[in-house]
């Protein structure tokens, strides 16, 4: 009874992508939950944030974000892949927008895929209850959590949020080691592009138990051309991605200041 | 068996002077070899032919110019000039004096030539005229075949105006036992024959031929000692001299005896691969299991410290060299088909033995090392991956595939070794195929399989439904049903098998008539000394001495004929929007898109004759007006609009490649259309027919042969590769693309299967990307999968090239079963390779 129920639980995603192979170990396959809590302004999916199913105009041809499925219409699709997860030790990834917002459907997701014997990441600011991510832990393999920023004040004017309930949670996930636990960290010129920014929060994460490997992601432009075409303002505007030897620098100071392994992108 | 985790050694520094010798001068045409076989010829034109063969092959032998370059540890060559080509006019004659004035200029694979070269050809040329294999074949063809090829339905051009090649032979028998030792099988054959036997007198001669066979290569290695030990007398370089001295005792022993040590069985190889080459103009000469056969005298000197894989190393990076040096000049529309001069020498690492174990060894590693030194087409580098296979193997082949070579092609014994059994070989026959040429797979030194029989175009027979099979005016098909009888799906589909299954069997009397006039034309007698069981049955591989003999001609263009028959399922006979007659119009109008420049005439005419068929007048102005109309596209606006529609409407339709049932099912089923009815035939030599299902390049210079497609394929624009889906049209991602190609029935395509991917640089980037790259590989063969390969390089590097040619001469790209230089390729070919569908792991 509880297998039909849980398979018939509704979400709403934006898209899907197989053979990915940097969000994780393995080859595996991303699904992308829409709805997102923070505004982050380098968000390079703006589709995903906003819940409600948009639709836009591409070579003067409508294109639809978003749209409401069951898991297991999901985990179909998923499961076309099954071979390649069992020789690569891949899977699933939930990633978005943010799946904390779904719980129900993310978390029916993530164990139906444990049951099938995949392995399961979520890429996560862990922005929510820390009562909704404990729903989550038994289920899910590879917690990757984005810290951007030590200063709160800074995070909520670029993220829109504090980040006092993200650090709490992500020391709380730590100490539950129920998921092995990643941090990863968006470099962002005008935001925390800075030696100090990036070894303050690389401090933080070097306290967090089973902690083992920090991510630099440096940003990139990728996604303006959305924000045009959904009518909305890119504030980065202007803004040029990273220079390598500067995020090269940042990865030598994390690893000579702390005991993290860290790695240039994901 | 030693285990290996890791083998890397660095390049020596000779490999890198001797590979920009190799590539400092621009290929010519050569013609002693041309003179001394008509020399020969006209001084036996009263004996056998197989013992003409021999003559000639001797009169070879002892008289080409021969060449030591410097530097050079493994020696040999059929030119003194570097990737020369030699002409074989008892082949064919017909193309190369048409196209003197074009070989040095034309756009795939040309060829310098000079005026006495010229003379020297026509000379050559006049002698066998009317005389080649080609003229005999040609007279042996029914005229539906000949108007078939006319018409461009299938073109088994390759075998029609060369030799036919594709074969592996015994390497080993000569590596251990020399060609004394070939001597004595044969003499002992000879001497069990009783004048009595009722084959004495073909299979005598054919040992006598073989014995005088033995004996030319023996005097040719003699040559080279000689010239080697003159050239020492005359060095100055104490260390030159010394490697010369020892390539003359090298010369002297082998491939007379056997070798004794690696360096012997490096030069004894050469000349086995060289010499095959010379004695015939076949490509596809494939040395096959070179780790298996070498390994046993690399372990001996190894054992007995003669040896260290360095200078190891540095011997097979030689012999790589040298497989690159060897060249082949083809008819304009075969270089286009066979791009990038390609020779398509198939070599092997990996796989089972007779038993079923692996058989990895530090020679497979090396091999794969040697391809990643020195950067090259040649040897077409392949791996066999089993369940068994060492991971560090397969790592080390993707450390090779992601250099952007597109080497190595990767081969799923799972799949091939059951195909092979279903063709009657052996289990411990099958364990030991190997590759020739681009996919195709067999078992050495046991086959003739005349591999890349023929190129099948599958897009033409759909074409021919909708004309009810007339082409350009002329009945050429089965009249299978005017458009408005055609009112099932079933019906149509029907039609189209019908059309198929009447040219695959006109493509079967092409082959077989051109199969009969080599073995009546140009049996080769050295060739035949080391295929099994030709000296015992007494005849010739092309009079069937092989123990396995097949023909696999290739049909390609599934993908498209795949989703044009699932748009019309749909779009017709399903929902009902649009009926076949204002289809088959679209099509007529190529969706009313403009034509190529080139092709404008010939479709004005096409018109013209369609009209003259109703029962029409047409006068030059209609024809300028046909012309015109397709310099610019349709101009009637509610046409144009109608098409642009349906276009629309197919382009939205479901696409094979993208991992859904019911196109990938229909793909299958399209795919069996060539494969089954192809089977049920079998050729002079008492083989069967089987079916390859890949194109070499021959998807662009054919698909500028195509017409209008119904899968939204414009016209004279390339079809689709082997089984990979149609470039652009497979979205999401490499597993599924992987998953469709792999519903298809590979097993039953049992001549080999090509599927093309292409990967970003970054896909593969790290020690993770490559081991993710390998468990790809991995699961596309757990699903029965039989090949794949890959091009690695992004489509910046190759649109930089096109653009500066100059600063990427040795970049070498994978074009179909085999890679070649990118600048070499046709600048339409060039495009094909960079619209391939780029896979890259998603961030």
């Amino acid at each position: 009874m509880e297998q039909t129920n849980r398979s018939e639980i509704r979400g709403r995603i934006f898209d899907i992508q197989r053979y990915s192979i940097h969000d994780g170990p393995g080859i595996r396959t991303i699904v992308f939950l829409k709805g997102c809590i923070l505004r982050c302004r380098w968000c390079c999916n703006p589709e995903s944030q906003s819940y409600k199913i948009e639709t836009v105009t591409i070579d003067g041809k409508p294109k639809v974000y978003g749209r409401d499925v069951t898991v297991d219409e999901v985990m179909e699709e998923v499961m076309k892949d099954a071979a390649y997860y069992r020789r690569s030790g891949g899977g699933l990834t939930l990633s978005g927008g943010e799946s904390l917002c779904q719980p129900d459907f993310a978390v029916g997701l993530l164990s139906v895929a444990k049951d099938y014997g995949l392995t399961t990441a979520m890429e996560s600011t862990g922005c929510a209850p820390y009562e909704t991510i404990e729903r989550y832990l038994p289920y899910l393999d590879y917690y990757l959590m984005d810290i951007k920023h030590m200063n709160s004040e800074k995070h909520r004017e670029f993220t829109g949020q504090p980040n006092e309930l993200i650090l709490a949670n992500a020391q709380k996930i730590a100490r539950s080691g129920q998921t092995s636990l990643s941090i990863r960290v968006p470099v962002i010129p005008t935001f925390n592009a800075t030696k100090e920014e990036i070894l303050a929060i690389a401090r933080f994460a070097d306290t967090l138990p089973g902690v083992k490997r920090i991510h630099l992601l440096p940003y990139h432009r990728l996604g303006r051309d959305k924000y045009t075409r959904l009518g909305r303002p890119y504030l980065l505007d202007g803004i040029r991605p990273p220079d390598p030897s500067l995020i090269e620098s940042f990865r030598a100071a994390v690893e000579a200041n702390t005991h993290l392994a860290c790695q240039i992108g994901g | 068996m030693e285990k290996i985790k890791e083998y890397s050694v660095p390049m020596a520094e000779r490999i890198a002077r001797l590979k920009d010798d190799i590539f400092s001068v621009k290929p010519r045409i050569e013609s002693a070899r041309a003179t001394l076989l008509t020399e020969s010829y006209r001084e036996t034109e009263a004996e056998p032919i197989v013992m003409r063969r021999a003559k000639a092959f001797a009169h070879i032998l002892a008289n080409l110019p021969i060449k030591i370059f410097d530097d050079e540890l493994v020696v040999g060559s059929a030119t003194v000039s570097h990737r020369a080509s030699q002409i074989f006019p008892e082949f064919c004659v017909s193309w190369i004096e048409g196209e003197f004035e074009t070989l040095p200029t034309r756009e795939a694979d040309p060829f310098d030539i000079d005026a006495p070269t010229k003379a020297a050809i026509r000379e050559a040329n006049a002698y066998f005229r009317g005389k080649t294999t080609s003229d005999l074949a040609l007279s042996y063809m029914s005229p539906e075949a000949r108007l078939a090829m006319e018409h461009n339905i299938f073109t088994p051009g390759n075998f029609l105006y060369n030799g036919i090649g594709h074969v592996s032979v015994h390497y080993d028998w000569i590596l251990a036992e020399g060609f004394n030792g070939i001597r004595r099988r044969v003499e002992a054959e000879l001497a069990a024959c009783h004048q009595g036997d009722p084959d004495y007198c073909r299979k005598s001669c054919l040992l006598q031929a073989m014995l005088l066979s033995c004996d030319a290569i023996i005097g040719y290695a003699n040559r080279y000692a000689d010239l080697a030990e003159k050239t020492a007398a005359s060095c100055h370089d104490s260390r030159r001299r010394a490697e010369l001295m020892q390539i003359a005792a090298n010369c002297r022993r082998v491939p007379a005896d056997g070798a004794r040590s690696f360096y012997e069985a490096c030069q004894s190889f050469w000349f086995v691969q060289l010499v095959l080459q010379i004695e015939s103009n076949g490509h596809s000469i494939s040395p096959g299991r070179f780790d298996q056969y070498m390994y046993p005298y690399y372990k001996a000197d190894a054992d007995a410290g003669r040896i260290t894989p360095e200078a190891a190393q540095e011997l097979i990076d030689c012999v790589w060299l040298k497989l690159n040096d060897l060249n082949k000049c083809r008819d304009a529309a075969s270089a286009k088909g066979f791009a990038g001069y390609g020779m398509f020498q198939n070599l092997i690492v990996g796989g089972q033995d007779e038993e079923g174990q692996d058989v990895t060894n530090l020679l497979s590693f090396m091999c794969l090392e040697a391809s990643r030194h020195i950067l090259l087409p040649q040897p077409s580098l392949s791996i066999r991956i089993w369940n068994g296979t060492p991971d560090a193997l397969l790592l080390k082949a993707a450390e090779v595939t992601r250099t952007g070579i597109g080497l190595p092609a990767y081969y799923n014994d799972e799949v091939i070794i059951p195909a092979l059994m279903s063709r009657g070989l052996t289990l411990a026959d099958a364990r030991m195929y190997n590759i020739i040429g681009c996919v195709e797979p067999q078992r050495w030194g046991k086959t003739d399989g005349w591999h890349d029989a023929a190129f099948f175009n599958m897009c033409r027979p759909l074409e021919l439904v909708f004309t009810n099979g007339v082409d350009r005016g002329v009945q050429i098909g089965p009249r299978t049903g005017e458009l408005q009888e055609l009112d099932t799906f079933e019906k149509f589909y029907d039609a189209y098998k019908r059309q198929q299954s009447y040219f695959i069997e006109l493509m079967v009397n092409a082959d077989n008539a051109i199969d009969f006039a080599h073995a009546t034309r140009c049996p080769l007698p050295f060739l035949s000394t080391m295929v099994e069981d030709c000296i015992g049955r007494g005849k010739t591989v092309q009079e069937g001495g092989a123990i396995y003999n097949f023909t696999g001609p290739q049909g390609f263009g599934i993908s498209n004929n795949a989703d044009g028959l699932y748009a019309i399922r749909k779009l017709v006979y399903e929902d009902r929007t649009v009926t076949l007659r204002e289809y088959a119009e679209a099509i007529r109008d190529n969706f009313g898109k403009p034509y190529p420049q080139e092709m404008l005439y010939t479709v004005a005419l096409q018109r013209a004759e369609d009209l003259r068929r109703a029962g029409k007048q047409v006068t030059e102005a209609d024809i300028a007006g046909f012309v015109k109309a397709g310099m610019t596209g349709t101009t009637d606006k509610a046409r144009a609009e109608r098409y642009q529609k349906l276009l629309d409407k197919i382009q939205e339709l479901p696409k094979f490649g993208n991992d859904l049932e019911d196109i990938d099912a229909l793909a299958r089923d399209v795919a069996y259309t060539y494969t089954r009815p192809l089977q049920q035939y079998r050729n002079p030599r008492g083989g069967t027919y089987h079916a390859g299902l890949y194109p070499v390049s021959a998807n662009v210079p054919l698909g500028q042969q195509t017409g209008t497609t119904p899968d939204g394929r414009l016209a004279y624009t390339p079809v689709a590769d082997g089984v990979s889906p149609v470039s652009g049209r497979d979205v999401k991602g490499p597993t599924a693309a992987a998953n469709s190609v792999a519903k298809l029935d590979h097993g039953i395509a049992s001549n080999g299967t090509l599927y093309n991917m292409k990967f970003h640089p970054s896909a593969l980037e790290g020690r993770e990307g490559l081991v993710d790259f390998a468990s790809f590989i991995r699961t596309y063969f757990d699903r029965k999968g039989m090949h794949v390969q890959f091009n690695v390089v992004s489509r910046e590097t190759l649109v930089d090239a096109q653009k500066h040619p100059e600063n990427y001469r040795t970049l070498v790209v994978r074009v179909a079963g085999y890679s070649a230089l990118f600048t070499t390729l046709s600048r339409s070919l060039q495009d094909d390779i960079i619209n391939r569908t780029q896979q890259s792991g998603n961030n």
